[in-house]
């Protein structure tokens, strides 16, 4: 029987999927169903009460006969119904309810309700294996101990032989009620030509009670010394591997906290602005160009744009960032982030699974359950892992029976049972997964979104780190700092003029000038004829002058004299700015010098990444000297100048061609194509547009120490994989000999089966917590 | 008497072989474009399922088995990966490949299938 769900989500015909809140919510509240009705296409009801199939066709019809119901079909197994056409959810609810029987909403798709969910399931599913454990327990301890103490788990008597029988019936009690799982998954598998870890659970354990019943009954058949009897083998290794998988779960629920405390961030209801009057509304019900009012203190519930108001939103929680970021009108303001001081209204731009949070949310999902290639050697191990250790079992058996001293079959069936209980695939298999999910999540806090795991394993091995300038080291705002006039135009003049060339323009250096012309008030004019020259600068005509903006190529290109300029030029380049020229009528009027700062943090995070013996290179389609000033006051040594976009890809192969691993980082939009050819490409996210990033790594803040923290966060879950792959493979490549008696003849010990158990119980248990650690990690940003 | 016991042995070293590794399990040929899927007690039912190739196809997986490891499906080879919610259906669109076998199993591979694309 599933259980019941308490979420609705509406398959709509007219496109696009439509969330209502909880089921009880829906039948209680009116609005909410008129949601619902308002919805034409699919609907899907959880049935309680149907016992039998003859409730079927009644439900069914039950349903049909609701006005605007086209078809419903119920999956009795599934004991849900699937109601085509047009009607309100309560409507639904109330023709089950007058037919006999309860329904509910299903379907869920709010993330908080999912987690929410599976917290109860794995909860539920603790306490039975726990109620398992102490049921197996409580016969197993007991035995042991006095086997312990006796030394007496033989059958010579007729009165012992009763009381095994007595206590192997209590066992398979034990069997059945608290190891039920495992042998029915063993069975299946078997069906299905599959074994996995219930396979050899289930043959370990069976086959110490088998052959204990069989000294019970048959002792004669047996030789007098191996008339022994591992009952408690069997209770204890079924009641220590629930205990591991109930110690396992609660490990687990830690390893997905990065991802609760992000969907924690959505907010459940949005103050909407409609007909004069706010209201409080669920969040799913937000439409596009809803005006909502959010007050100091509240959370912005989708994805929008400020359209009144001032305010200060704290947006650490998504980009790392921890200075609260001012925001007035046109600023976007994004979901799951804090409105800090003002009060201000904003008009919804992206709403649902749109908003920057959700895809956010969905690709951290995505990237906590794939696997980096270092997982790929476990994998398939684990393909063939359980038929090996039962072809393991049957040799270390024979070989027992051959060459082992006697009691020869008590030895062959103490090691085989060993080695079928001590092995543990699940540690292998948990060993990668369990860091990906803690290590993405990790990196998510950081505002680091790591697309994948292969990018994860790749970004822990990047041994060169090419950064754009423009934008990551620098500010990417250039801006106006000198307007040398070389003819007897007026400084005003120059602008003028130069901005109306440049507002054609969307070079950021263009920009810049235009910007200024603006904040000093001085008229732009419209040109005529305007060209770009790529790489060089851009031409136009204004009252029938030609005016001529560009570099020092271009000046040359086009015969202009620059004289002693090109002095001044070089003067100004190498205090860091971008000098380019000014001619009108092929005559220079002007040097104009832009300047784009550095960020303010860019030299401690190079340091970072130099201090962890990364070779820090600068492309730039600066000039040179430029280049060599901001290189020199970043602190880095290498850089290439002058580089054309396209070039900047040509430079990554080169240097990978050095053998360097070489991660790429740059605004993800000019620098797509180097971003592609870099083994990480690493985009500079402003904290909105993040999500729909197609690099590998996305950092949401735009300093650099983003990218250090990205190395630092994959280097540490690397080193945690690693210590979990190698952990599991020492466990099983020296456990399984042990356990088949390989010691023995040097050492004269034998493993006994319950510590085998103990063992391969704990064995899953200690990966995830290893993985757990990688929580504890803090990258230093000095 | 040993030599019989070491036949036997060795039987059943080869049966396991057979059984687990050379044995090719009958595949269920998908339907309508969609099939469910049940994830319960150690195994997916059907495991080997056929799926016409360059076809967009429907898996609609139901979990009943609370084991967290069932919670993950992975199908690598087409990029696919999906938290399947206790309880649920969740429908995983397959879409139109070439042909080719494709494994999909649990994050610990104790569940396993094969989705043969032909």
């Amino acid at each position: 029987m599933n259980s019941k769900t308490d979420d609705a989500k509406i398959h709509s015909c007219c496109g696009g999927d439509k969330k209502v809140s909880t089921a009880s919510k829906a039948v209680e509240s009116e609005t909410h169903t008129e949601q619902v009705s308002a919805s034409s296409g699919e609907l899907q009801l959880n049935i309680q009460g149907a016992s039998c199939a003859s409730c079927v066709s009644k439900i069914e019809a039950a349903l049909k006969q609701v006005s605007g119901v086209t078809n419903a079909e119920m999956n009795f197994a599934e004991r849900s119904v699937l109601v085509m056409g047009s009607s309100s959810s309560h409507a639904l609810i109330k023709a089950v309810e007058q037919a006999g029987y309860n329904a509910t909403l299903a379907n869920t798709d709010s993330d908080e309700a999912a987690i929410e969910e599976k917290e109860q399931a794995d909860w539920a599913y603790y306490k039975k294996l726990m109620r398992d454990m102490v049921i197996a327990l409580s016969l197993g301890v007991p035995l042991m101990l006095y086997g312990l103490v006796t030394g007496e788990m033989s059958v010579n008597t007729t009165t012992e032989r009763i009381v095994w029988l007595i206590v192997g019936i209590m066992t398979l009690g034990v069997m059945v009620f608290s190891g039920r799982h495992f042998y029915v998954g063993a069975w299946n598998s078997f069906k299905n030509h599959a074994a996995n870890m219930d396979t050899l659970i289930a043959l370990g354990t069976g086959t110490a009670w088998l052959y204990s019943m069989v000294v019970v009954f048959f002792p004669g058949y047996v030789p007098e010394m191996a008339r022994h009897v591992y009952f408690e083998a069997t209770a204890m290794i079924i009641g220590l591997i629930n205990l591991g998988l109930a110690l396992e779960i609660k490990a687990r629920g830690k390893t997905s906290e990065a991802i609760k405390r992000l969907i924690g961030l959505q907010a459940k209801t949005a103050r909407v602005i409609r007909d004069g009057h706010d209201i409080d509304i669920p969040i799913e019900d937000v439409l596009l160009n809803d005006l909502i009012r959010v007050r100091p203190g509240e959370r912005i519930s989708v994805d929008g744009l400020v359209v009144e108001g001032q305010t200060s939103i704290d947006e650490s929680m998504l980009t790392g960032e921890p200075m609260p970021i001012e925001k007035r009108k046109d600023d976007e303001v994004v979901a799951g982030t804090i409105n800090k001081s003002g009060s201000i209204v904003f008009r919804a731009e992206r709403v649902g699974k749109d908003t920057a949070l959700a895809q956010i949310i969905n690709m951290v999902k995505r990237a906590q359950n794939s696997k980096p290639p270092i997982g790929r050697l476990a994998d398939m191990i684990s393909a063939y892992f359980v038929p090996v250790v039962m072809i393991i079992a049957v040799i270390s058996a024979l070989a027992w029976l051959n060459y082992g001293p006697s009691p020869e079959v008590a030895f062959a069936i103490v090691s085989a049972t060993t080695v079928l209980i001590i092995a543990c695939p699940c540690a292998l298999g948990l060993a990668t997964p369990m860091s990906v999910m803690v290590g993405v999540g990790k990196a998510a806090e950081a505002g680091v979104l790591i697309r994948n795991g292969e990018a994860l394993q790749s970004a822990s091995k990047i041994t060169t780190m090419v950064l754009d300038k423009t934008g990551t080291i620098t500010e990417g705002a250039p801006k106006v700092t000198d307007v040398v006039i070389v003819s007897d135009h007026s400084h005003n003049d120059v602008l003028s003029l130069a901005a109306s060339l440049e507002s054609g323009s969307e070079h950021p250096l263009a920009m810049a000038i235009v910007e200024s012309a603006k904040e000093q008030g001085v008229p732009i004019h419209s040109v005529t004829d305007f060209q770009s020259i790529a790489g060089k600068g851009v031409e136009a005509m204004l009252n029938s002058q030609r005016l001529l903006f560009g570099n020092e190529k271009l000046m040359i290109d086009q015969g202009i004299e620059l004289h002693h300029y090109i002095d001044k030029a070089q003067r100004l380049a190498a205090d860091a700015k971008t000098p380019m020229y000014f001619a009108i009528d092929s005559t220079l009027v002007a040097v104009i010098a832009v300047a784009d700062p550095i960020k303010s943090d860019s030299i401690d995070a190079i340091k970072r990444l130099q201090h962890n013996g990364i070779r820090v290179v600068m492309l730039t389609g600066d000039n040179r000297l430029t280049a060599k000033a901001v290189a020199r006051k970043a602190g880095i040594a290498d850089y290439v100048a002058e580089v054309m976009p396209e070039d900047k890809a040509n430079k990554i192969l080169e240097l990978q061609r050095e053998g360097e691993i070489v991660g790429m980082t740059g605004d993800g939009i000019n620098d797509a194509p180097a971003l592609a050819h870099a083994n990480v490409g690493f985009a500079i996210g402003t904290g909105t547009d993040v999500a729909i990033e197609s690099a590998d790594i996305t950092l949401m803040r735009g300093s650099l120490h983003g990218l250090a923290d990205a190395i630092a966060v994959s280097k540490a879950t690397l080193r945690n994989i690693k210590q979990n792959l190698f952990g599991a493979f020492i466990y099983n490549v020296a456990g399984i000999p042990f356990a088949a008696g390989v010691f023995y003849p040097f050492l004269g010990i034998l493993l006994n089966p319950v510590i085998a158990g103990a063992a391969m119980a704990f064995s899953s248990l200690t990966v995830v917590t290893n993985a757990n650690r990688l929580r504890l990690f803090k990258a230093k940003e000095h | 008497m040993m030599i019989w016991i070491n036949l036997a042995g060795l039987i059943l070293i080869g049966l396991i072989v057979w059984w687990f590794w050379l044995y090719k399990a009958q595949s269920t040929q998908i339907k309508d474009g969609s099939i469910k899927v049940l994830v319960k007690d150690g195994v997916y039912q059907p495991a080997n399922i056929t799926v016409p190739a360059h076809q967009s196809v429907q898996l609609m997986f139901v979990r009943e088995d609370a084991t967290p490891c069932a919670e993950t499906l992975l199908i690598p080879e087409l990029d696919i990966n999906e938290t399947l919610a206790l309880n649920k259906r969740v429908t995983v669109t397959i879409p139109a490949s070439s042909a080719g076998v494709y494994p999909f199993h649990c994050q610990m591979q104790m569940y396993r299938g094969t989705l043969v694309i032909k």
